[in-house]
């Protein structure tokens, strides 16, 4: 007898178990399945951070949230349809998170007495009434996986560790999705481990195979695939991949090599990591002694002739910034990664915040302006790091990349870029010793670039201010406005280079909202469910921090109110209003270390437009 | 530039006006170091002098060489970056007891741990200078100064002590005073290939003069320091009738005839550090010269065979490649 079918065009599934359960695993090995099957798809990985937090406690949760759809999607949805909880921790910190009348798959293999007490719980969540209203699914995955591996020389405790793919292949049974790359990429990975690769492949497919024998689901359900998508070429990314895979484009666009100088920081960590495998890129990687060493040696690198890049979080942007104004008065270009968590000091390391744009467009001593530009969901983050190098290049200038947490952990499919629209910005060294000066510039006022080795161009920059005309150390008062004056405007002049940003929604809206950074998926769907509706609501959503594009005025002159959701208490309002004091920027932050929903914003801008009417 | 054309030594003088104070030790060591260049025959072009903040730390703009004055602290980082992204390029690094040991403390172990192939000259006068007179982290104990008005508590570092702990692969200790000495120790540094450190004993005539003076004057220098000479017997005095030798881990005076040879050459880095901690012992003579010079691998060759490697093994990246991976899928 075969199992109804239930078509379904929007499904959130929700991953959660222990810190050692594999729930990261897990779910990126469902969403990479599901990106070939053809889904459109959103990812938010939650994880504490502490590697192993005391095994099955509330504070050792780490969770996945995968969402994916028939058509264009832009968060990794709000309420999620499944909760899979691999323990009684994972369970009590997520259901009430889950879709009423959603499924929740709880592993029944893990509520013993001493489960409940580790997770704090004074009775069994599934035997009183906290789950009436969801549709319950038991099952002692613990027991099936061992049973699964019956005859295998594997030690008990690493055949549980095979529970994650008994339960992957649940998921996949009942939402219709192909076992055969998982398979691949157990091949792979365990090339040199053929237990485990037979362990792990009997474990999903039993688990596959368990859906269609022991009927624990009503239905299986399909997500038929994007039909609407644009043509072209897709591959399934995180922001932290598009970001090094950007830079390093970035700087063969430009004819240079890349010189990565970095040290180890969540949420930046992968962005060295990735770059550090592309050797045969001519890519050079340095993890050194500190964030500053980091900084330095990418300007050293710079000095040289690569493109200097450093990569960092929050603090470590702080301790660099000496640094970043190094590299600004010596006017050599450098990209400076910034992907933003949660909190001053050491925070909440593995959650998503915004609020380091202040520190990004003024965090240095003196005038120290740096271009800053935002990428706004992970797959931007490819177009965000070839825009960084262009600008740092082009105008010899450090500039500041912001991403963040949700975006560098965040998945999606990618629409690639054709190669012939990777347009060049070729560097071209400065060579000849007639009339040159270390602050001779250009039209855009960016100054020649000599590197050493050249012969007859022999010279010092460094620190100290510099006479405009010789390059010699100046402490000449009428040298050093004229010095400040043309290093902003050299950056201001980058907004000549960069386009306005396009607005979305009907003519005078009565209001605007204005997004940067990751809030961008829940903006969008959240405005464009509205306008659906008829509403009078519009957006924009800005690359570039600093400086602002030109035609903004236009923009915000057309709504009657101005509406900016972020992650901060209310940064980018406030570099609005002194940038132009003639609008009235309202904020709407939320600081909680999540992200924002659809839901939460459509709330507010209902409000607002109710206020209005 | 002419390959053929010998240079001299004030080819490598920029026209800029040196600016230290009059009678002050760096004097003897740029023209050191320039003499040092002309020598090598190294090109103008090919040289990188980088540096930090301090006094010692103006140095780059006074050649007529590339130079990078860095941010405090830092020039061992900003030189690792430039060597490592050009191992063709001759990197040096001057700096002083405040900005290599204090504020770049952290810098300068890492780059003599890696092995950056660069010639770090550590200017150590005892003091700050360029903040006017404040106790360094080679200030001895009880000295006064602006901020320790009542005699430094610290107890200060061996500089030569440090670099060998941190793994630097040619040690010496060279001064001021003695410009054949100091050019002899430079020239050895430049020519060795990998991290090279360098100490400087320089008199700072403003904020800590004659901080040296009790081993540098020429009337007791003889007997109060020994020349290290690799290869050749470990004498000293001015009648050269005293030596040292090596007793259960520890050197030991004895007449020259009975001294032990000095050989920096050796794997095992005890003799050098025995050698430093004669610098504890008031009745022991102060070493000047090479405590070590042994040949490994530099970082920045290693990065670059790496890459090499690495790209033979998978071919050379194309930005296609980079981009469109196996696992991407076609729409429309």
């Amino acid at each position: 007898m075969s199992t109804e079918v239930i078509r379904q065009d929007d499904v959130t599934i929700r991953f959660a178990g222990d810190s050692g359960d594999g729930m990261q695993l897990t779910g990126t090995q469902f969403t990479d399945t599901t990106a070939k099957v053809g889904n459109d798809l959103a990812t938010f990985p939650d994880f504490p951070s502490e590697i192993r937090a005391p095994a099955g406690t509330r504070a050792g949760v780490s969770g996945y949230q995968v969402h994916f759809s028939s058509s264009d999607i832009y968060t990794p949805g709000d309420a999620p349809d499944v909760l899979v909880a691999m323990n009684p921790a994972a369970l009590i910190i997520n259901y009430k998170d889950i879709k009423p009348g959603g499924i929740i798959l709880v592993n029944t293999g893990s509520f013993q007495a001493n489960d409940l007490k580790k997770a704090q719980l004074d009775s069994n969540p599934l035997e009183d009434d906290t789950l009436s209203g969801y549709r319950v699914i038991e099952e002692d995955i613990n027991q099936r996986t061992i049973e699964a591996l019956e005859g295998t020389e594997l030690s008990k405790k690493d055949v549980l560790r095979c529970k994650n793919f008994y339960t992957l292949g649940m998921m996949y049974w009942l939402f219709h999705r192909p076992i055969d790359p998982t398979l691949d990429w157990l091949e792979e990975k365990f090339k040199s481990k053929p237990q485990l690769i037979d362990a792990n492949c009997r474990a999903l497919k039993a688990g596959y195979n368990h859906g269609e024998l022991l009927r624990l689901f009503q239905g299986r359900y399909e997500v038929p695939k994007v039909t609407d998508a644009p043509a072209g070429t897709y591959r399934n990314i995180m922001g932290n991949q598009s970001v090094a895979i950007g830079l390093v484009a970035g700087a063969h666009l430009a004819g240079l090599k890349p010189f990565l100088g970095s040290y180890p920081i969540t949420p930046a960590t992968d962005i060295l990591q990735h770059m550090s495998v592309l050797k045969n890129y001519d890519v050079i990687t340095c993890q050194m002694e500190d964030e500053i060493a980091g900084i330095c040696t990418a300007i050293g690198a710079s000095y040289a002739g690569h493109l200097g890049i450093t990569t960092t979080s929050g603090p470590g942007l702080a301790l660099k910034s000496e640094a970043v104004g190094l590299a600004c008065i010596t006017e050599l270009p450098l990209v400076i990664v910034d992907v933003q968590r949660a909190g001053p000091s050491t925070g909440l390391p593995t959650k998503v915040e915004q609020a380091d744009l202040l520190q990004a467009v003024f965090g240095r001593n003196s005038e120290a302006p740096v271009p800053v530009l935002a990428c706004s969901c992970p797959a931007d983050g490819f177009d965000c790091a070839v825009e960084a190098c262009r600008i740092a290049t082009e105008f010899m200038t450090p500039v500041i990349l912001l991403s963040d947490n949700y975006i560098a952990n965040g998945a999606e499919p990618w629409l690639l870029p054709k190669m012939e629209d990777l347009k060049e910005f070729k560097v071209e060294f400065t060579t000849d010793p007639e009339g040159y000066w270390p602050y001779r510039r250009k039209e855009n006022l960016a100054r020649d670039w000599a590197k050493p080795g050249t012969p007859g161009m022999q010279h010092r920059i460094g620190g100290l201010e510099k006479d405009a005309a010789t390059g010699a150390v100046s402490h000449d008062p009428e040298n050093h406005q004229f010095m400040v004056e043309t290093r902003l405007q050299k950056v201001l002049n980058v907004a000549d280079t960069i386009p306005t940003p396009e607005y979305f929604g009907p003519e005078n809206p009565d209001l605007l909202v204005v997004g940067w950074g990751s809030p961008y998926g829940a903006i969008r769907a959240a405005t464009e469910a509205m306008q659906a509706d008829g509403a009078s609501l519009g957006r924009i959503q800005l690359r570039h921090i600093y400086p602002l594009p030109h035609g903004l005025e236009e923009i915000f002159a057309s709504a009657k109110r101005i509406l900016i959701p972020e992650m901060n208490m209310g940064q980018l309002a406030r570099l609005l209003t002194s940038e132009m004091p003639q609008f009235k920027f309202e904020s709407f932050h939320k600081v909680k270390g999540k992200p924002f929903m659809a839901p939460e914003l459509k709330t507010r801008f209902a409000e607002i437009l109710e206020e209005m009417a | 530039m002419s390959d053929v054309q010998q240079l001299k030594p004030k080819d490598f003088k920029s026209n800029q006006e040196v600016r230290w104070c009059p009678g002050c030790g760096d004097y003897s060591i740029i023209a050191a170091v320039q003499k040092t260049l002309a020598q090598s025959g190294v090109a103008k072009e090919n040289v990188v002098m980088v540096s930090g903040i301090g006094c010692s730390s103006r140095f780059p703009y006074y050649m007529d060489t590339y130079g990078f004055h860095g941010i405090h602290g830092r020039a061992n980082a900003i030189a690792t970056g430039i060597k490592t992204a050009n191992p063709d390029l001759q990197v040096w690094v001057i700096t002083g007891d405040g900005d290599g040991l204090s504020i770049g403390g952290n810098h300068m172990i890492h780059s003599l741990r890696r092995n950056v192939d660069l010639k770090v000259v550590l200017f150590n006068n005892e003091i700050y200078g360029l903040t006017k007179g404040q106790y360094s982290p080679t200030s001895p104990r009880g000295l006064k100064t602006k901020t320790t008005p009542y005699g430094s508590v610290d107890a200060p570092f061996n500089p030569v002590q440090l670099a060998l702990g941190a793994g630097a692969t040619f040690v010496a200790r060279t001064l001021d005073v003695r410009p054949k000495h100091l050019q002899a120790v430079l020239k050895a540094a430049s020519e060795h290939k990998g991290a090279a450190f360098v100490e400087v004993w320089q008199n700072c005539v403003i904020f800590n003069d004659g901080a040296f003076k009790g081993w540098t004057e020429k009337a007791v220098r003889d007997e109060l320091t020994i020349d290290l000479e690799p290869g050749q017997p470990m004498i000293y005095g001015k009648d050269k009738d005293k030596g040292l030798k090596a007793v259960n881990w520890r050197l030991e005076r004895t007449t020259a005839d009975d001294a032990g040879i000095w050989d920096p050459d050796h794997e095992c880095p005890a003799a050098a550090f025995a050698m430093a901690q004669l610098d504890n012992d008031p009745e022991m003579p102060r070493p000047m010269g090479i405590f070590r010079r042994v040949s490994n691998p530099t970082l920045d060759a290693l990065v670059h065979e790496q890459i090499d490697s690495v790209t033979e093994k998978r071919g050379p990246g194309e930005l296609k490649d980079l981009i469109y991976t196996p696992d991407c899928w076609e729409v429309g």
